[in-house]
């Protein structure tokens, strides 16, 4: 089976995110007034795997491996079916 | 004394830390990052750059290369390892040193002369300076800001190489901006003592580092 596989990379709840706090500044220069600005990486691709849980294992292994650094990051994954 | 200095895509200081070490009296050789056998090298640098454009975060990529595992040999063989700003984000990944670089507190590149204090001097890229001397190297990177969960073992282990002595830059967790290894024989540095290596340059008091290696 294929399976549409998303991983959603934010940074740890109190880690200090610059990009985010230049957007809330930027915004703010345009006259909206916003709070708690939070910016989040997404990576995507389909993969082969048996079955969701094999497709959702391998995909923590990337995040592990390679996708996230466990110092800094926390990641979530979404598994969809693609079909065959 | 032959150092392997290690090349990936988008690294940009080779050439710069191959003239300095050859001012301090090394062989220096070029690595690609394809290359596992590093047998040959008593020491190996990883110079900076932008290996694999910086894409997913700044050493992601780089620190999965075959080239690795023989730096990890290396290390294994006691031999030191100097990684200089993309290269010290690079070990960082890897996790020879302990924590991360990251984005700079204000989310800008930063590219100036820094005054710096070397916090341990048992590492054979430091031993040749006094502990706490201050020093002048530049610092030229977008995420440089150190940050580790673990900040106390890390002072207790004698880990801390360089910390900024005036004021800090990029916001970095006490003001560190050089790491190294429990055994102190790998070394991250995000200042570049290669653009320091002759007075022409504006200072010399980068080439002990690369002296150091030669007579530890």
């Amino acid at each position: 089976m294929k399976y549409h596989a998303q991983v959603e990379i934010s940074l740890k709840k109190g880690m200090l995110n610059p990009e985010a706090s230049t957007i809330q500044r930027a915004l703010a220069l345009l006259d909206y007034q916003v709070e708690d600005t939070a910016t989040i990486e997404i990576v995507k691709f389909t993969l082969e795997a048996e079955d969701p849980d094999v497709a959702r294992e391998e995909v923590v292994q990337m995040c592990e491996r390679l996708l996230c650094n466990p110092v800094i990051h926390d990641y979530q994954i979404q598994i969809e079916t693609a079909g065959d | 004394m032959k150092v392997g200095i290690i090349r990936f895509p988008g690294s940009n200081c080779d050439r710069d830390v191959f003239h300095a070490l050859e001012l301090a009296g090394a062989e220096p050789d070029y690595v690609w990052w394809n290359q596992r056998d590093l047998s040959q090298f008593e020491a190996i640098v990883i110079p900076g750059g932008f290996s694999y454009g910086d894409y997913l975060r700044a050493g992601a990529i780089a620190a999965i290369t075959p080239v690795i595992d023989g730096i990890k040999e290396i290390v294994k063989q006691e031999k030191p390892v100097l990684g200089i700003c993309n290269g010290a984000q690079i070990l960082a990944e890897v996790g020879l040193v302990p924590g991360v670089f990251t984005l700079n507190e204000k989310a800008q590149f930063i590219c100036e002369w820094a005054e710096l204090e070397v916090r341990t001097n048992r590492t054979p890229f430091t031993h040749l300076y006094q502990k706490n001397e201050v020093i002048k190297m530049p610092i030229a990177h977008a995420e440089g800001r150190y940050y580790t969960e673990y900040i106390d073992e890390l002072s207790d282990q004698d880990q801390i190489v360089l910390g900024f002595a005036g004021n800090n830059p990029n916001g970095s967790l006490d003001a560190i901006t050089g790491v190294c290894d429990l055994e102190g024989r790998v070394c991250a540095v995000m200042p570049h003592p290669e653009r320091a290596s002759e007075s022409i340059l504006g200072s010399d008091d980068g080439l002990k580092f690369f002296k150091g290696i030669l007579d530890f």
